[in-house]
């Protein structure tokens, strides 16, 4: 049988098929090649939107449509690409760059997720648990030091928004529109969307050396690392972790 | 008129990757016109077989009518342009990406994605269903894998691609590889499959569709290298690749494209069987009925995998196939 020599159309038929199963392990293999860092766990986590779901249930549910990113006022949200390696298209949110300040009020990512994959279980800022504020690097804090801030927190290049309720209560202002003057730095408590999230203690007993301290309250959105005006950020938001937890 | 059952069943096995086979019945009425159309062609004169040719001839370097791909071009446009304009506006008229999204509030979800996240998460939220209800029927009413023609971003992409690459073709400088289309229905299964086993939409992270919609509303992505790749490799390796033997998402509308009553028909009359048609259609394997003794009936449905793209209908001399609904004429 094999001896036969086989007709030009056999040839071009076996060929063909040769050609489709090469598409199809070239496809099916890039596709898969994707998959790789998220499960090799290569790149670090990343602090997701509000109301994120665990995460593997997450990234499972994820459309990637990015209608989160569309209802956020100040744009804290960002989409995964390539070289993120984490699924592209997915949501994230830097939070040094631009964290989520609840200008929303209503955590409208929540309501514009079509998949669930923010849980709608959540209707208030104060139910988000995103993750945990962590002082980082207390030496660096200008607190601890007993001393103040003058100028822009991040200065005058920063893009960040912020929403001043003092200023307008509706609309995010940049960062660098509002200078400070503080005789004790105080940033990331002043400027915590949180009620009870975060305080300053006195290190002494003469209250000249403070440090922040976080509370349970606190629901890792990030507002503190973005303010806070030591580089790199004193405060660092740990994702996904949850009080009381190592 | 109209497909009937089984005539259906055949053309969703054609999309499935089936060759298209000879009719094992034809009608009466058709075998008179074949046997009419057989003895006209030989009795044809001369100079009338010459001016068929010479009419191939333009139609095949390009002059016909472009009535229909101006008009989805510009609809492909308008509608992807709308998401990022609201988006740059902030007007949230139209909200997320062609993907899902919300348009005037009304959720939307691309039945392929949805179905994948279903597989993946197991768990199916409200807002989904919704969605995929919702595109289910717009795309019932308008035909299927019109969406692939009339909003897939990528369909204009890959336009342009073919263009190319049918040029390099005539200057003999690549050849087509077709694969076997076949595969198409292979990669929705798997790619359903794995979403289930893995618990992640994997192919979302190759899908162009997702890619070039992100990139237009969000700005340009490093994805789009993944995007350029399969722009070269369709217009230097296979014609019109990843529509005709990938997308699983083509494939998805084209099953609901089976149930609707928006198509392309053929009319058997008038066809001079030169196969123009054939020549500039995306899925030349729906337009088996048009060669010579293939029709089953004087008036066939179009199979289920057209995309209605209306470029058959741009270059027909004797307007043979036409857009129709169901036996009542859109033009005439």
């Amino acid at each position: 049988m094999s001896k036969l020599p086989k007709s030009p159309r056999q040839e071009a038929s076996r060929r063909r098929f040769l050609r489709t199963v090469g598409l199809f392990f070239g496809v099916v293999g890039t596709s898969l090649a994707t998959l790789l860092p998220v499960i090799a766990k290569l790149v670090p986590s990343r602090l997701r939107p509000p109301g994120a779901i665990d995460e593997p249930d997450f990234l499972a549910s994820c459309i990637k449509c990015g209608q989160c990113v569309q209802v956020c006022p100040v744009e804290a949200i960002k989409l995964a690409d390539l070289d993120d390696a984490m699924g592209v298209g997915v949501p994230y949110i830097e939070a040094r760059v631009q964290a989520c300040d609840f200008s929303c009020d209503a955590v409208q990512c929540v309501l514009a997720c079509p998949t669930g994959s923010l849980s709608h279980t959540i209707v208030k800022k104060e139910e988000v648990r995103m993750g945990l504020a962590r002082v980082a690097k207390p030496d660096a804090c200008l607190a601890s030091k007993g001393l103040g801030f003058k100028g822009l927190a991040r200065g005058e290049h920063f893009k960040g928004l912020l929403r001043y309720a003092k200023i307008d209560r509706w609309n995010p202002i940049p960062v660098r529109e509002h200078p400070y003057d503080l005789k004790l730095c105080d940033l990331c408590v002043r400027q915590c969307p949180i009620e009870n999230a975060i305080s300053l203690q006195s290190l002494d007993n003469d209250g000249k050396h403070k440090l922040p301290v976080i509370h349970e309250a606190c629901v890792g959105c990030g507002v503190c690392e973005m303010i806070c005006p030591v580089e790199p950020s004193v405060i660092v938001i740990d994702e996904r972790k949850k009080w009381g937890e190592a | 008129m109209g497909g009937g059952v089984k005539g259906n069943l055949e053309a969703l096995l054609v999309m499935f990757g089936k060759q298209p086979s000879k009719p094992k019945r034809i009608t009466e009425e058709a075998k008179v016109l074949h046997l009419v159309k057989k003895e006209e062609l030989k009795n044809l004169t001369k100079a009338e077989r010459a001016e068929f040719r010479r009419d191939l001839d333009e139609i095949k370097q390009g002059v016909h009518s472009n009535k229909w791909r101006n008009r989805r071009w510009l609809s492909i446009l308008t509608i992807n342009l709308l998401f990022t304009l609201s988006f740059w506006i902030d007007i949230q008229l139209f909200e997320g990406s062609i993907i899902a999204s919300r348009v005037f509030g009304f959720h939307m979800a691309d039945v392929y994605s949805a179905l994948q996240v279903v597989f993946a998460y197991k768990i199916v939220f409200i807002n989904l269903i919704i969605g995929t209800v919702t595109v289910i029927i717009i795309w019932l009413i308008f035909g299927g894998r019109a969406f692939c023609s009339w909003v897939c971003p990528y369909h204009l992409l890959a336009d342009i691609a073919e263009k190319i690459h049918l040029k390099l073709v005539a200057k003999k400088l690549v050849k087509d590889h077709p694969f076997h289309r076949g595969v198409r229905s292979v990669f929705w299964i798997v790619f359903a499959l794995l979403a289930f086993i893995l618990g992640y939409a994997l192919f979302n992270s190759i899908n162009p569709v997702g890619m070039i919609s992100r990139a237009l509303i969000y700005g340009p992505s490093l994805a789009l290298i993944w995007v350029f790749l399969l722009f070269l490799f369709e217009v230097f390796y296979s014609r019109r690749a990843w529509c005709r033997y990938v997308c699983p998402m083509g494939l998805t509308y084209g099953i609901i494209g089976a149930l609707s009553p928006l198509q392309i028909s053929y009319h058997l009359a008038d066809c001079h069987h030169e196969a123009a048609c054939n020549a500039v259609c995306e899925v030349p394997h729906v337009l088996d009925c048009v060669k010579k003794g293939r029709a089953d009936k004087v008036v066939m449905d179009i199979g289920t995998d057209c995309t209605l793209c209306g470029a058959c209908v741009d270059v027909c001399p004797t307007q043979s196939l036409r857009f129709e609904i169901k036996g009542l004429s859109l033009i005439s």
